[in-house]
């Protein structure tokens, strides 16, 4: 994953078409998710299921007793899986948006050093506020911003620069988030990127980036100070 | 009820009905009740209920007519050319809102379709889709490439209409 993760950063076809799928999958993602059932239909449903046939045990009753079993068991396992897979799955989505933006040939809509600059330009176009860190002497440089979506949830998008490493800093509204994450760091052996997250203030903040574990930490500190 | 809403979903999708869209859940679950014997523990139960609405789409006067409207050269393999630059699909995508991309949708091919909804909006794995689908791997990878290639076609045709 390293191997290609490197090649798409320096081949503009590859990230190119990486862009492109990401791009296809998010608008595919959302207008996909179309149809919901109605309130009556599902209360139908709920009912035929819970429905059960008025007779003395025996086999047949029996037998379909564990088969209600087994489905809740297994619908048990799906939903842990699922949980467990949805937090994976915002992970999963961090990391793409932090490759496509940086394939893009405009990765930041507001192109600025100052914080004081990219601060109100999110303004009116996020349902929520944050500070950005004072960077001087840290070794960081802001290179801008722009707003981002993850599963439909408007959030800010911050890149930032060390030595050669570029680095994202996502900050959402936390109960607006399709799953819900863990407060502790998260393991970068899980990742290709190093990545740290944490919530405060009603913010949920993600910071990712190829750079050093070491630098990733210092950047979110900045920000857990600033907050 | 495990995986309810996104079975609707998948279901009205298929369908274009949301009538039939109800019918065909309520089918999917009494199946799976009356057939669990059939699931094997272990593997992967989205798979397993996914394949039985599915099966039961096909068997239905709606899916039967859709599945006449042929033809489709699904194991051609034609390479993919890698992008240069900014791609006319990512241009396209840009400029799609979110009712084009559902007409795109709608306009697809059943097979084109139902592979893309399982693959980019319920995320399955290509082994669950292979399972679901009951087709091999190789073919998921083919069959979703044309689909996101016959996506993008028609995309376009709309923004050329105007």
């Amino acid at each position: 994953m390293r191997t290609f993760d490197a090649h798409v950063r320096n081949c503009l076809s590859c990230s190119a078409d990486a862009l492109t799928r990401v791009q296809m999958k998010r608008a595919i993602q959302v207008a996909g998710k179309r149809y919901t059932p109605s309130a009556e239909f599902r209360k139908r449903m709920q009912q035929k299921i819970a429905a059960k046939p008025r007779r003395s045990l025996g086999l047949g009753w029996t037998l379909a007793a564990t088969a209600a079993a087994i489905i809740v068991v297994g619908t048990l396992t799906s939903v842990y899986l699922g949980t467990r897979s949805g937090r994976n799955q915002v992970f999963s989505e961090i990391a793409d948006l932090h490759v496509a933006t940086l394939a893009s040939s405009s990765p930041v809509d507001v192109i600025s050093t100052d914080r004081h600059t990219v601060k109100p330009w999110f303004q009116g176009k996020i349902p929520f506020a944050f500070n950005l860190p004072e960077l001087q002497n840290t070794g960081f440089s802001l290179l801008g911003g722009r707003m981002t979506y993850l599963d439909q949830t408007p959030g800010a998008h911050l890149i930032y620069d060390v030595g050669k490493h570029h680095i994202s800093v996502f900050v959402f509204q936390e109960r607006s988030l399709p799953a819900r994450l863990d407060k502790d760091p998260v393991s970068p052996n899980q990742l290709t990127f190093n990545m740290e997250t944490w919530t405060q203030g009603g913010l949920r903040y993600f910071v990712i980036g190829d750079a050093s574990a070491a630098n990733i930490d210092s950047l979110a500190k900045l920000f857990k100070v600033a907050s | 009820m495990p995986h309810f809403e996104r079975l609707y979903n998948f279901a009205c999708w298929l369908t274009h009905d949301r009538e039939e869209a109800e019918d065909l859940v309520q089918e999917t679950y009494a199946k799976a009740l009356k057939g669990f014997a059939s699931f094997r523990p272990g593997t992967n139960f989205r798979a397993w209920i996914y394949k039985i609405l599915r099966n039961a789409f096909l068997s239905s006067r709606t899916g039967l007519k859709q599945t006449a409207m042929v033809p489709l050269d699904l194991e051609d393999e034609e390479e993919i050319l890698p992008a240069v630059e900014e791609t006319p699909e990512s241009i396209l995508l840009r400029r799609s809102d979110g009712e084009r991309v559902q007409l795109a949708l709608e306009q697809l091919p059943l097979a084109y379709r139902e592979i893309l909804l399982l693959c980019e909006v319920e995320e399955m794995s290509y082994r669950e889709i292979s399972d679901a689908l009951a087709i091999p791997m190789g073919t998921v990878m083919s069959r979703l490439s044309r689909a996101r290639k016959t996506l993008g076609e028609g995309l376009r045709l709309q923004l050329q209409k105007g």
